[in-house]
């Protein structure tokens, strides 16, 4: 099949075993790349034992996937996956940059990363050339002095073994911070300082495979595709269409840390206690003209560019240096914990990126500690004196480097809300999941749904095969645009979905996988074909979980506690959910994706798409929910 | 009437505007190549540290040294714009002409023994196009004057270190 390269690298940490292999085109046409071919390999390979897998043991995989539309549609990402150490499912992370594009240029469309290496090592790739290294000297190193050691030696080796006419420009490079190296469950696998596939949290596989960073180098072409000239005509139409787009090129989606507080009530403030602000003084044009040095920055052939990077000169946060923030992270660093500061919340973002974490679950489980010190369930002397008080930035930032480095406190809430929650709760013999704001293992992302003004479907995280994660929710109709099917095309085939929101065409991303691949696929063929047999798929993968967690539908498919309550503040004040009306919408998506009364795929479902191993693999889960 | 020579051009470059998206990249080697091949691109983005970009590519010297330097005189001067032509059928692949570059700016095709060094394309360069198309305007074009262009033929990592100081503080000169 065109746009692909057509062939996968695998390396093997334990033996040192490097070898190519190459996919069945029957199964790209059905799982496309990315997040449907991770998860289809890590069935095949991981699936008759997937529920005793531990994702922190050498026999995880962790994957590094291109789909046929990387590079060639706007906007570069690559797809990390693997069992996830948040839900015990799969989880299709994706991150921005040219890792994708020099991995199809090297001649492979992905990576497969198996074992555990004996020490730290980090890989570099030139073409087919292939070297796994010693990475003592950059483990413990932080995400800035990671990139910079690694660009300058990586440049230093090629030179050298490498010897060609001409300067050689940098790799692209995928690392983890300390967090990762800490086998923190919310670290990140991340890129260029602070780009991060965050949810899942495979930075902490990359660090139980003592697996620093990975560098690539490819100088062929990309990939031939089938209809050239029909992908330039698509490509001009995506990126005139972004260039009309003002509100995504000017701010990214850095209006939020205002907008979905004043606006829409739909903000994190205080642990999700209230939604609704309106402090004037954390909008957008505070970052804008205090910050940024840099108004459009971006990642290959993006015409949007939505990043822009800030600075902090001068002041106790002098140094500071990292993208936007974005809405999430105005979000999560700064008003979940009680911070309306943008000095701050540009400082925490950058320690962030350093440590390696999360920002999104480290300002979910932040807040839900800062709630639980509120509430006197957790005192200063359990979290190392400190006194963590809603808005206290330094309080947070220390919190976030033990977090990292798994110091006291931060040993426990290492392993995520959810984890958190269970092991606070046994220890001071007190429920807390109540103020675990979270979904099946992963903290939900910076998108109420109370005052319904925003994310618009009450069912959504709760039915998510990602869980929390906000940009892969449920929705139906399966063929709207933001269902989580055609989130799974945009993941699967590896491009960004920035650049495909509200194209006037919703049907061109087909298009141009078509024309990119030769193959005609419609949307109608995707929703009943290749897309249900990933959710399906990831679905099974996510119920079946283990080995330290499992999921009970009836009970886990839901909204954390705290969407139940009703809004106490701002326009939308009394809004609640009702969980009856949870409970019916989620019956009918069920219904809507071929899932029993009790959520689990019918066995008719898996039988038409092809899927009978699935089914007999859930026999006993449905025996254990009856 | 009479007919006047089009005015030559010269790419001004504004480092501290490229969002590093590299669709200039894409331009170029679309143009040149028939195919996206960044690395057969003749503006090549360097990015020695995150947020730092510098697309890299020929700045027609004054004095064009390159030229000079090739020893089998397969690069030559474009009466019509000035820019450095390179006669694919003589160029041996020596690489003199990097030497002699002060920015090191050629570089050698990945699967071909010849140098690449911008074309300007005739006249009418592609990646100034989609940079000023996508308002970037980090490349943009103006006439060719008599002036100091050659300043501009620096090494990525010259460059790289006076806007890191620029835009991330001087201390972010460490990390280059």
């Amino acid at each position: 099949m065109k746009g692909y390269a057509g062939k996968l690298l695998e390396i093997d940490l334990s033996t040192g075993n490097i070898k190519e292999t190459k996919v069945d085109e029957a199964i790209l046409k059905d799982y496309i790349g990315g997040r449907g071919l991770a998860t289809k390999i890590l069935w095949d390979r991981l699936g008759a034992n997937w529920d005793n897998i531990d994702p922190l043991g050498p026999e995880n995989l962790l994957l590094f996937l291109t789909g046929p539309l990387t590079g060639f549609f706007p906007g570069g990402r690559i797809c990390v996956s693997g069992k996830s150490p948040q839900n015990n499912g799969v989880i299709g992370s994706t991150v921005a940059g040219e890792f994708g594009i020099e991995l199809k240029c090297a001649g492979y469309d992905g990576l497969i990363i198996s074992g555990q290496a004996e020490r730290p090592v980090y890989i570099l790739i030139k073409d087919s050339e292939v070297e796994i290294k010693r990475a003592d000297h950059i483990w413990g190193l932080d995400g800035k002095r990671t990139v910079a050691t690694l660009t300058k030696e990586c440049r230093k080796i090629m030179e050298e073994n490498y010897p060609r006419k001409g300067l050689w420009k940098e790799p692209a490079i995928l690392y983890i911070g300390p967090a990762g190296e800490n086998l923190v469950r919310i670290a990140v696998v991340a890129a260029k300082w602070t780009h991060a596939a965050g949810y899942g949290g495979y930075g902490a596989v990359m660090g139980s495979k003592r697996l620093k960073a990975i560098a690539v180098k490819g100088t062929g072409p990309l990939p031939e595709v089938a209809n050239i000239d029909e992908v330039m005509k698509l490509t001009e139409e995506v990126c005139k269409h972004a260039f009309e787009n003002e509100l995504w090129r000017r701010w990214g989606t850095g209006t939020g840390g205002y907008k979905f507080g004043a606006k829409t009530s739909s903000e994190p403030i205080r642990n999700w206690q209230e939604e609704w602000h309106d402090e004037k003084r954390y909008g957008v044009d505070k970052f804008e003209n205090r910050f940024w040095v840099k108004s459009y920055w971006g990642d290959f052939g993006c015409p949007t560019t939505c990043l822009k990077i800030s600075v902090i000169r001068d002041g106790k946060f002098k140094g500071a240096i990292t993208d936007n923030p974005d809405y999430e992270l105005q979000a999560y660093l700064g008003t979940n914990l009680g911070i309306f500061s943008p000095e701050a919340n540009v400082y925490l973002s950058a320690l962030i990126d350093d440590l390696g974490l999360c920002g999104i679950q480290t300002g979910n489980v932040m807040g839900f500690a800062a709630e639980l010190f509120q509430r006197g369930i957790l005192k200063a002397e359990d979290l190392d004196g400190i006194e963590l008080n809603w808005g206290d930035v330094e309080a947070f930032a220390n919190l976030a480097k033990k977090i990292a480095h798994k110091e006291g406190i931060g040993r426990i809430l290492a392993d995520g809300t959810y984890r958190a929650a269970l092991e606070i709760g046994r220890r001071k013999g007190v429920n807390v999941l109540p103020y675990a704001v979270q979904v099946k293992g992963v903290g939900v992302g910076a998108h109420g749904i109370r005052s319904r003004l925003d994310y618009v479907d009450i069912y959504g995280y709760a039915c998510s095969v990602q869980c929390g994660d906000h940009t892969s929710v449920a929705q139906m109709p399966l063929d709207h645009p933001g269902s989580e099917l055609m989130t799974i095309l945009l993941d699967s085939g590896v491009c960004c979905s920035f650049n495909t929101f509200e194209l006037p065409k919703i049907d061109l991303l087909f298009d141009f996988y078509s024309a990119v691949t030769g193959v005609k696929l419609t949307r109608s063929q995707w929703i009943r074909g290749g897309g249900l047999k990933i959710l399906h798929l990831q679905r099974a993968m996510l119920l079946l979980g283990g080995p330290d967690v499992k999921w009970k539908p009836d009970i886990d498919d839901d909204n954390p506690p705290r969407f139940y309550e009703p809004l106490v503040s701002g326009p939308c004040k009394g809004r609640i959910i009702e969980r009856e009306d949870v409970r019916k919408e989620k019956k009918r998506y069920y219904e809507a994706v071929g899932w029993d009364e009790r959520g689990i795929p019918k066995r008719e479902v898996l039988t038409a798409l092809g899927l009978d191993d699935v089914d007999k693999a859930l026999e006993k889960i449905r025996k254990e929910n009856d | 009437m009479v007919a006047r020579k089009k005015e030559p051009i010269w790419i001004a470059r504004d480092f501290s505007r490229c969002s590093g998206c590299r669709r200039c990249e894409i331009a170029c080697s679309f143009f040149h190549e028939g195919k996206i091949w960044p690395e057969a691109s003749r503006i090549r983005v360097f990015m020695l540290l995150p947020g730092i970009e510098v697309p890299h590519f020929c700045v027609q010297c004054e004095d064009y040294p390159c030229v000079e330097a090739c020893p089998v005189k397969a690069l030559s001067i474009s009466d019509e714009t000035g820019a450095v032509l390179v006669n694919s059928e003589s160029c041996t692949g020596c690489g003199n002409c990097i030497k002699a570059c002060p920015g090191a700016v050629p570089h050698i095709h990945p699967e071909k023994r010849v140098i690449l060094i911008c074309d300007l394309c005739g006249g009418d360069p592609k990646c100034v196009k989609v940079c000023r198309e996508g308002g970037w305007n980090a490349l943009t074009i103006v006439t060719r004057r008599d002036d100091s262009y050659k300043l501009y033929a620096r090494t990525p990592e010259d460059i790289t270190r006076d806007l890191a100081a620029k835009l991330y503080g001087r201390e972010a000169r460490e990390l280059i």
